[in-house]
């Protein structure tokens, strides 16, 4: 199948190596994988915050950017929802209901990471290896928008070495939430000093998701108390094979880049 | 010969909000400024922690006991919906069944009517003392304070009520008022306020429930006149019920000659039928019971039995400016049950007095902003991670995360002159529509790399608003180049 690749403003910008592994991920089992050059963000960010106005041009670029793809995947639980659950609306509220008609069918061809994997691939074992002790934080909108269930435990159960922790209190949010991170910075830390103590609680070496800001947001609060837990994400980890382990590797993920677009025979 | 000038129409201002000045629905400091406090005190976090969680699981399991849940919530959900579309025709035959059995409707354009109109029939019976049952409706008018006022004495008798007005506090939740008070508190409190308290008193939850028991006993024997809300209005039969777990209730609506109910408009529900799907949600939702213990039913007057005298205050209070919002009119479906606040992170960790209205938790984050306009609780619809527990958890399935997200714009729709903040955000969307402008932002964050100097992290002290975000988080440095440019330089514009 030949996949689109939408890394997400996040991980473009900040975390080019979720989108490798994503992409050197999709190439391992066969699939043809581009990216759009013209792809910025969903809109997430602007609408979540009252600027569903602003964000009418950033899902035109957006719809346009992938116009004529056959099958978008992205590795954020987040922005695949707004892509399903916010970008017609926007539209439509607009006044654009050319734009919304696009954006509703654009959404129908858009995927989060592990739903791909295990609804539309039908895989669960993706042949990676993984020899860490990892647990998983379900993102909320993963959770509750997606409703992607145990997929991403599925994928995570096959991983060979991995030894998967079960996080206590995992359904409640990190305290990430967009802006109200910095809008409401004391609830949010709050949030966060819970989420950290649960994750701590499991001795993990990782914690994964599969939402790259969920994981900046928990990873940069463990980061600041110097703890030895990372986080990685989720298509980090399915990335992740025997040979590209390295005598170097501890708990960084051990991604290979992709090479050229292999095409299935 | 003048023309003829037709008479200009007059302009339109909108539907009135709840007004200023009166009633208990807006704060007096921002949701962040007043969870700062809240957050620091370690009592308040602990009592809220347990609380919530028991709640929580309690709630979990008893609905996990009915196969039929969606479908049940789903039916309170249309049920509500069909009833807002005709909430003029329902509630005008609510008024005619009441009349029809012997009582007496009132409407209240908003608080300072509702206030008014309850004090002036309390004083025309000539009591000097009212009876309460735990009502939100005249928490959220302020009528307690409105009666002391007129020389009244107001006797609270729900017993999480009891113990916030004896403590001279606030509530905090809608169903347990005082659910941020432990039990030792509430020991020290009844010491200090009940006359003639054991003075052995301990904080045993039956000892406690004893010693309120004999303080209320009396005031409801004596009480001429008791004042309720309503937690289902029947437009079909005139009948209200209470719906209530202590009895307290019962005995106020039963005891006293003339009985006041104060019913926000939205209560109203169409036939006597409908309550079979909200009398299984709520008990469910709200206590994790399967069933309520008292469940109170009246309509109009019975001669020689019961209240003799009753009238029906029906509520606005900017209601009918929320039902104007096909958004956010969905608001007006809560059965007030207080799930959202039960499963809500942030509520959990701020209580209820953060959110400064009688209505805290994602419920009143939606309701409060809607009843006052958006201005007057402006922070509100930002205390909201959305994480979504709230709209799972509703038992009439209100989606008030995406009435936050709508609100949130309603507020930044209003503004009149622009802020840094919309300057920043109109900036950002000018380059996220214009790949090549977009490209340019990408690489002016690479700036950051600067102020790194080289390690992984940036500095701890950025510059407001990305301070809020270092001084507990670090943030990590920006790479050298983008994804897209990588792939591009290694793939070629592939397309």
């Amino acid at each position: 199948m030949k996949v689109a690749l939408f890394a997400t403003c996040l991980v473009d910008t900040l975390n080019p190596s979720v989108a490798m592994a994503t992409a050197s991920l999709l190439q391992r089992l066969g699939h043809e994988v581009v990216v759009p050059p013209g792809q910025a963000c969903c809109g997430q960010m602007h609408v979540n915050t009252g600027y569903r106005r602003e964000a009418v041009g950033i899902v035109a670029n957006h719809v346009r950017a992938f116009a004529g793809a056959e099958a978008v995947v992205s590795p954020s639980g987040s922005c695949v929802a707004s892509i399903h659950h916010q970008q017609a609306d926007v539209a439509r509220r607009a006044g654009e209901h050319q734009l919304a008609a696009d954006a509703e069918a654009l959404a129908g061809r858009t995927w989060e990471l592990s739903q791909f994997l295990v609804d539309v691939l039908g895989v669960t074992d993706v042949g990676a290896y993984y020899p860490h002790r990892v647990t998983y934080h379900p993102t909320c909108h993963s959770l509750r928008l997606l409703k992607v269930g145990d997929r991403p435990y599925q994928l995570l159960r096959a991983v060979r070495g991995l030894e998967l922790v079960e996080l206590p209190a995992a359904e409640q949010c990190c305290g990430f939430g967009g802006t109200f991170a910095v809008k409401n910075a004391d609830t949010s830390t709050a949030m966060l000093t819970d989420k950290m103590a649960n994750v701590l609680a499991t001795h993990a070496e990782v914690c994964t998701a599969g939402d790259a800001s969920c994981l900046m947001h928990i990873g940069g609060g463990l980061s600041r108390l110097k703890a030895g837990t990372r986080t990685v994400h989720l298509a980090e980890i399915l990335a992740s094979t025997e040979e590209a382990v390295t005598p170097q590797q501890s708990t960084s993920p051990a991604v290979t880049r992709p090479t050229t677009p292999t095409v299935p025979a | 010969m003048t023309a003829t000038v037709p008479p200009k129409a007059p302009t339109f201002l909108g539907l009135p909000t709840a007004p200023r000045g009166v009633g208990h629905l807006r704060g007096e400091q921002s949701f962040p400024d007043a969870a700062r406090g809240a957050l620091r005190d370690g009592q308040l976090r602990a009592n809220l922690g347990h609380a919530t969680s028991t709640i929580r699981g309690k709630r979990a399991r008893v609905v996990a006991e009915l196969p039929d849940w969606e479908q049940l919530r789903e039916a309170g959900r249309a049920l509500k919906a069909a009833t807002m579309a005709r909430l003029d025709d329902h509630l005008e035959e609510l008024e005619r069944q009441v009349t029809a059995r012997g009582g007496v409707v009132h409407w209240a354009r908003d608080a300072n009517e509702a206030n008014e109109i309850v004090t002036r029939l309390v004083l025309a019976t000539g009591a000097t003392e009212v009876v309460k049952v735990k009502s939100m409706a005249t928490q959220e008018i302020a009528l307690n304070e409105a009666l002391e006022a007129a020389g009244l004495d107001v006797f609270e008798t729900d017993l999480a009520e009891l113990i916030v007005q004896l403590g001279e506090d606030k509530p905090s939740h809608i169903l347990v008022p005082a659910i941020h008070k432990n039990r030792a508190e509430i020991r020290e409190i009844f010491a200090r306020t009940i006359p003639g308290v054991d003075p052995a008193l301990t904080d045993d939850p039956r000892q406690l429930a004893m010693a309120a028991r004999a303080h209320l006993r009396e005031r409801f024997l004596r009480a001429r006149v008791a004042i309720s809300g309503a937690n289902f209005g029947v437009a079909e039969t005139g009948t209200l019920t209470v719906v209530e777990s202590e009895g307290n209730g019962r005995m106020c609506l039963t005891l006293p000659e003339t009985l006041i109910t104060v019913m926000g408009i939205e209560k109203v529900v169409p036939t006597w039928r409908d309550l079979e799907v909200f009398l299984q949600l709520l008990p469910r939702s709200s206590t994790g019971e399967r069933m309520n213990p008292y469940t109170s039913a009246w309509a109009g007057v019975t001669p020689g039995d019961g209240p003799q005298e009753f009238h029906l205050v029906l509520l606005d209070n900017g209601r009918t400016a929320v039902l104007a919002d096909e958004v956010g009119r969905e608001a007006l479906h809560c059965i007030r049950c207080s799930a959202c606040l039960n499963v809500c992170p942030v509520y959990e960790r701020t209580g209820g007095h953060s959110y400064g209205s009688v209505y805290p938790g994602p419920i009143g984050a939606i309701l409060s902003p809607q009843l006052t306009g958006v201005e007057d609780n402006a922070s509100l619809p930002y205390a909201s991670s959305l994480c979504g527990a709230c709209f799972e958890v509703c038992p009439v399935a209100i989606d008030i995360p995406s009435i936050l997200v709508h609100l949130r714009a309603e507020h930044v729709e209003a503004q009149q002159k622009p802020t840094a903040e919309a300057i920043a955000f109109r900036g950002l969307a000018t380059a996220m529509s214009h790949p090549r402008l977009w490209h340019l932002a990408q690489r002016a964050s690479r700036l950051g790399r600067l102020i790194a100097r080289g390690r992984a992290t940036l500095p701890n002290v950025l510059p407001p608003p990305l301070s809020g975000w270092t001084r507990s988080r670090d943030l990590p440095t920006p790479p050298t180049s983008t994804f897209v440019e990588q792939w591009t330089r290694e793939h070629g514009g592939t397309q």
